[in-house]
């Protein structure tokens, strides 16, 4: 794998920023994208764009076509039983607001799980619909390396939360969590499962009937693709009970001032018109993972993060945050002494883009008393000089706020 | 010194610099000099909303005087809040209030820093235009 013709495919990354070269590591924020990703989207805007789904016209045709090509390859990527198990939605965010909404009108569920380590985004909405119908907000604890207590998980599920909501890698520890097994022990306590695949989709293989949940959620731009699409996987039989989240537009089979029916999976859930050019940007995204030898790209991601750690252990007061055993894609740390926003503005001065803060995870930076850390993430175009670099700048920093 | 003054002698110090991490240097070392909070006012009442780290914000009328103290956890933002308290303590609210602020343009600080970081210095900003406004309309001599 030659990561320097990789990066050819990304020309945002060929620029200077303060004079520096920039060096890109907020891959888990968002991914940059490839040329041939932008090529894609701009395509359809340049020869096919329509509305689609109820033109009768060529082009409505064609561009309907395309979008639900689209769909199957989705489907197929993640190995779903069937290509109306997936709803396109803007994101992973909206895909949990949509779970929330609907599983909740469905069950009006007491008891809700989630684990210490979810992003807000699927840890707000379970908890706002489990307020709604007067029911309790179940966590489960980690260790301080950011690990699940399994044993607490088991002893949580006899409490009988209708719904289980987990991170499969979390986006500020790096923890991948063994959500198969917690899925197994789920299903036997009868419990939904909602897995949040935002951080997975780009750095693991993904398998929704091995996994067997009943929800698999992601974002488009975490894993190479436009903005403003993601999915939702669902397992028929929940789809189909599941009301609508959204009314409008292409989600109705007839309409009257007293009645309405709504029309078959997955449009049901697709109300208005979708982003049809960012989904055919989403499959080509596929297909560009797809193109690389995923074994290889994890090791170089897992190279990455390796030579991140050993580099950043050397500075003194270093204290990284998130050293589970298995993880994925990205490093967290704090400097003791030193404030994440500091560290954050100087490196960047020195070109080297990380995130600082909460990460949306707020409770995680409460459970290990801290402001907030500073973040590294990686995606396959990184290089081992760019970790280089972040280091030096780390260590360049800190003598300067020293 | 007044407190055009004041923001000239700072443009000076900011134009002595043409790397942008001396200037952040400088900006550190102005934040280890920060004109401390007391404890009982770092509370949430004295906490300014807006900015990524968080900042505390105190003032005292003394002999008509504006008197500001600060503190934040991070050191950089201690140094803009010191910035602005160089400039503005030790001033009549009047003063303050009628003060021109375009020297912030001038040392490039609302320029360089990022709108979210440039919010919080304006939250900064604000609330110090707050205290100034009700000392102004106490009219009173403590």
């Amino acid at each position: 794998m030659d990561i320097n013709e990789i990066r050819k495919q990304f020309p945002v990354l060929d620029q200077q920023v303060y004079g520096k070269p920039l060096v890109y590591l907020d891959n888990a924020a968002t991914t940059q994208k490839p040329l041939c990703v932008i090529d894609r989207e701009r395509d359809y805007y340049l020869h096919e764009n329509c509305n689609i789904h109820r033109g009768v016209h060529y082009l409505s045709q064609m561009a309907t076509e395309a979008y639900e090509h689209a769909r199957q390859t989705v489907a197929r990527f993640i190995n779903a039983k069937e290509a109306h198990e997936i709803v396109f939605t803007r994101g992973t965010t909206e895909s949990l607001n949509l779970l929330a909404t609907s599983l909740g009108h469905l069950l009006s569920p007491k008891k809700v799980m989630v684990t210490a380590m979810e992003h807000h985004s699927n840890l707000v909405p379970w908890q706002q619909m489990v307020q709604l119908y007067g029911g309790e907000l179940l966590v489960v604890p980690m260790d301080d390396n950011g690990v699940l207590d399994l044993h607490a998980y088991e002893e949580l599920l006899k409490q009988g939360p209708q719904i289980v909501a987990m991170a499969h890698v979390s986006n500020t520890l790096a923890t991948i969590n063994p959500i198969k097994e917690m899925i197994r022990l789920a299903r036997q306590h009868g419990a939904v499962t909602v897995v949040d695949g935002a951080q997975s989709m780009a750095h693991l293989t993904i398998d929704v009937q091995d996994l067997d949940c009943d929800f698999f959620v992601f974002s488009g731009h975490k894993m190479y693709a436009p903005m403003g699409i993601g999915g939702l996987y669902g397992k028929t039989e929940w789809l189909e009970k599941m009301p609508p989240y959204q009314f409008g537009g292409e989600m109705v089979d007839t309409v009257s001032f007293e009645k309405t029916t709504f029309n078959k999976l997955p449009f049901k859930f697709e109300a208005g018109t979708p982003n049809v050019g960012a989904a055919l940007g989403l499959e080509t995204a596929i297909h560009f993972i797809e193109s690389l030898d995923r074994s290889e790209v994890a090791k170089h991601e897992d190279a990455l993060v390796a030579a991140a750690i050993e580099g950043l252990s050397k500075i003194e007061g270093m204290r990284f945050i998130g050293q589970a055993p298995e993880r994925s894609g990205l490093v967290s740390f704090v400097i003791d002494g030193i404030h994440p926003y500091d560290l954050g503005t100087i490196i960047d001065k020195m070109g080297v883009a990380v995130r600082t803060g909460h990460h949306c995870a707020e409770p995680v930076m409460t459970r290990f008393g801290i402001p907030g850390t500073v973040r590294a993430s990686f995606a396959v175009y990184n290089t081992l000089e760019e970790v280089g670099v972040l280091v030096k700048a780390v260590e360049r920093a800190v003598m300067m706020l020293r | 010194m007044t407190i055009k003054e004041i923001q000239n002698q700072i443009i000076e110090d900011f134009s002595m610099f043409d790397d942008w991490m001396d200037r952040y240097a400088m900006l550190i070392e102005m934040g280890k000099e920060c004109p401390i909070i007391d404890d009982q006012y770092r509370d949430e009442k004295h906490l300014i909303n807006g900015c990524q780290s968080r900042v505390w914000l105190h003032a005292e009328l003394k002999d008509g005087k504006v008197y500001y103290t600060a503190d934040s956890d991070a050191v950089i933002t201690k140094g803009i809040i010191n910035l602005l308290i160089k400039v503005f303590s030790g001033q009549t609210p009047e003063d303050i209030l009628s003060a021109d602020l375009s020297f912030l343009d001038e040392i490039g600080l609302k320029e360089h820093l990022s709108p979210t970081r440039s919010n919080g210095l304006l939250s900064m900003l604000k609330q110090m235009m707050l205290y100034a406004e009700a000392f102004s309309q106490l009219g009173v001599r403590s």
